[in-house]
């Protein structure tokens, strides 16, 4: 019994310990070593004062003020808002334009899938800057494209807009970027949907849309939000795509950290917004679990 | 007029007819079984009628009215798939209030009817659980009761028992007798097996090909196949190459190679030199050590080259003097001993010349 007891707890570790060790290693420890950052002075020129006082009159030791100074000033908040904001546009957008597509895919002869998963993620073969500032192309003010939708308007009496350096062109950098990270998740659970479900669905009085929402919908739930953290999570701290295709106002948490890093030069208020970032992040990830649990009990 | 009338009903594949021709009337009330190998078109003819397929050819009538236009979701026929198709992310409650849902019922009369039908399969106190935490016979009977609730025309089963074991399949084949009696509603059952045919229904429809080969009740197909394929796959039973030697009025001579001379009953539309099979069930095969000649059976020496002990019964596959070979059953019921006869043993077989019908091959 008490052999039993000990090998079960051996295993145990065995089976936990790497992931236990991997963990540690790459998200614990970096997350500490920013914690720790957070609460220090700004060096003279970039990096991190000392924290002994090595030169009398010199701000060394540990603080608070880079949390002081986050609260003080409301534009912070702002911009942490305004990016969950576009996150949460984007992550819609995104599955709205990938269920469809998903759905064709995983409908589509055996023999066309792989072909047509191969289209959904070949634009990662270019170079991600470069499709960015293809955009920039696309929605420059001479762009046929431009000129097209400042045409239509026109028609409803509406002056023309610029559609670069906007919200705007942000929103579709971004859906761009991360359409094949939800696309693939959800293809991947609905391609598994048992197709006699539907036809159960359907004989029983069904119609197309109660089989949808009914069957197809809260079954490919988990895909959804596989699909959505893929997308929400990278276009919260994305800087690249405000930076090439936002206007002066489309500043978002991640021009904010990057420029405490490599513009300012304060890094412990970079760490504190990156931080920040990182509790945001697992308070809304908490929540969708709670709600989906809720949800769906599997 | 029949429930449902299924008119010369043709489906192609390709080059490949599935369904060929067929015609069926089932009557309201009935049990009615559609019985053929692997293949020889069941699911598809189930198909068109829930309206998933349509026909080339041919028309399916239900209540004497065309189904060609109506979708699968406006057909009062319901279906239990083989697999149960149940909804994995639905409680058992949640299934079986499913179609009564899509029909627009109010939740007091939904909740009234998933009591009555969970209560009739006996499935009253798995309400709340899913249907993975459901052994196979339970899956089965949520199927039921989701394809009865909303009380159909007709409930289609297609293979349901295929996936059960034995057991528990023969306890399903009694209940769902009990079920179809009790809910009056029309079954069209699917299956491959000839003994759950043979025991559930009311009527069975032997198909083979795409074509229904006869259509009749369960002992008229047993004791009278029409041909030797239904011979064949009901039951099991001796096939033996004849020829006819002499078609009198009232019996047949016919000449079994192997075996020698015979008599057999009488058959319509047979004529002297016509080759087919003698088709005779082991259970009308007598055999003994001994038998004295008896004027009205046709009898052989022979010995034993093996059987198949089964506990109710034995078959004995025995060896005639003449070369031929043949099964005959004899029901373990005699007090005082386990078995009658060893391998090798010389023994008789009999059999009324009454029995046994003679098949165009
Ligand atoms: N959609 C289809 N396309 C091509 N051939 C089919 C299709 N459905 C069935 N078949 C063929 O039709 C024949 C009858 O199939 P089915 O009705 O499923 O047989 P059963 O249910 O009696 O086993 C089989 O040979 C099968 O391969
Ligand atoms: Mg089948």
């Amino acid at each position: 019994m008490i052999n039993l007891l000990n090998t079960t707890r051996v295993t145990k570790w065995l089976v936990s310990g790497p992931p236990f060790l991997y963990l540690t290693l790459f998200f614990l420890l970096p997350s500490l070593i920013m914690v720790v950052a957070s609460f220090r002075y700004p060096g003279d020129y970039g990096g991190l004062a000392p924290l002994f006082g090595v030169e009398p009159g010199k701000e060394t030791g540990l603080t608070l003020e880079t949390y002081r100074f986050f609260f003080s000033d409301f534009i912070y908040t702002q911009i942490f808002i305004k990016s969950f904001g576009v996150a949460m546009a984007s992550t819609l957008v995104c599955l709205l334009m990938a269920y469809p597509l998903a759905l064709l895919i995983a409908h589509s002869p055996r023999k066309h899938r792989d072909f047509m998963v191969l289209l959904v993620i070949l634009p990662f073969a270019s170079n991600f800057l470069i499709r960015v500032y293809a955009w920039m192309i696309i929605l420059g003010p001479q762009s046929a494209f431009s000129l097209a939708v400042n045409h239509l308007l026109g028609w409803f009496g509406i002056a023309p807009v610029p559609l670069l350096f906007s919200s705007f062109a942000v929103l579709v950098g971004m859906v761009y970027v991360h359409l094949p990270f939800m696309v693939l998740p959800l293809y991947t659970n609905l391609e598994k949907h048992d197709p006699v479900l539907l036809d159960a669905a359907q004989d029983l009085g069904a119609n197309a849309w109660n089989r949808f929402w009914k069957v197809t919908w809260p079954l490919s739930l988990p895909g959804v939000y596989s699909g959505a953290a893929l997308v929400f999570i990278p276009v919260l701290g994305m800087f690249a795509i405000p930076d090439i295709l936002g206007g002066t106002g489309d500043i978002l948490i991640g021009n904010l950290i990057k420029d405490q890093f490599l513009g300012t030069r304060d890094w412990p208020f970079g760490s504190t917004l990156s931080i920040m970032l990182t509790i945001a992040v697992l308070l809304l990830a908490g929540i969708t679990a709670m709600i989906s649990r809720q949800g769906v009990r599997q | 007029m029949a429930l449902l009338e299924i008119r010369n009903v043709t489906r192609r594949f390709g080059d490949l007819v599935a369904v060929d021709n067929v015609s069926i009337n089932i009557e309201a009330g009935e049990f009615f079984t559609l019985l053929g190998p692997s293949g020889c078109g069941k699911t598809t003819l189930l198909r068109m009628i829930a309206g998933f397929d349509l026909p080339d050819g041919g028309q399916i009538l239900l209540d004497g009215k065309d189904l060609a236009g109506t979708p699968p979701e406006k057909r009062p026929i319901h279906t239990v798939f083989q697999s149960y198709a149940l909804f994995p992310h639905m409680t058992v409650t949640g299934n079986v209030s499913f179609p009564l849902k899509m029909a627009g019922k109010s939740p007091d009369e939904i909740a009234v009817k998933v009591k009555e039908v969970l209560d009739l399969v006996h499935l009253s106190d798995k309400g709340e659980s899913f249907p993975h935490e459901l052994s196979g016979g339970q899956k089965q009977r949520v199927a039921l009761a989701r394809g009865l609730v909303n009380r159909p025309r007709l409930l289609m089963l297609d293979e349901p028992l295929g996936a059960l074991d034995a057991k528990l399949r023969e306890e399903m084949q009694i209940e769902l007798i009990t079920l179809q009696r009790d809910v009056g509603i029309t079954f069209v059952f699917v299956t491959h097996s000839q003994a759950e045919a043979l025991a559930l229904s009311h009527r069975i429809a032997v198909m083979n090909a795409g074509r229904i080969e006869q259509m009749d009740e369960p002992s008229k197909i047993y004791s009278f196949p029409v041909n030797r394929f239904v011979a064949d796959f009901i039951g099991r039973i001796n096939i033996l190459q004849a020829e006819v030697l002499e078609a009198a009025p009232d019996h047949l001579r016919i000449r079994i190679p192997g075996m020698g001379e015979v008599r057999a009953p009488a058959k319509t539309g047979a004529a002297r030199g016509q080759k087919g099979v003698l088709a005779l069930r082991p259970e009308q095969v007598r055999i003994a050590a001994k038998i004295d000649d008896v004027a009205d059976e046709n009898h052989f020496p022979g010995k034993v080259r093996d059987f198949l002990y089964v506990g109710d019964i034995t078959t004995y596959i025995v060896d005639l003097n003449n070369g031929a070979r043949i099964e005959a059953l004899l029901p373990n019921s005699a007090t005082g001993r386990a078995k009658f006869f060893e391998i090798g043993d010389a023994v008789k077989v009999a059999w009324p010349k009454d029995a046994g019908l003679f098949l165009n091959d």
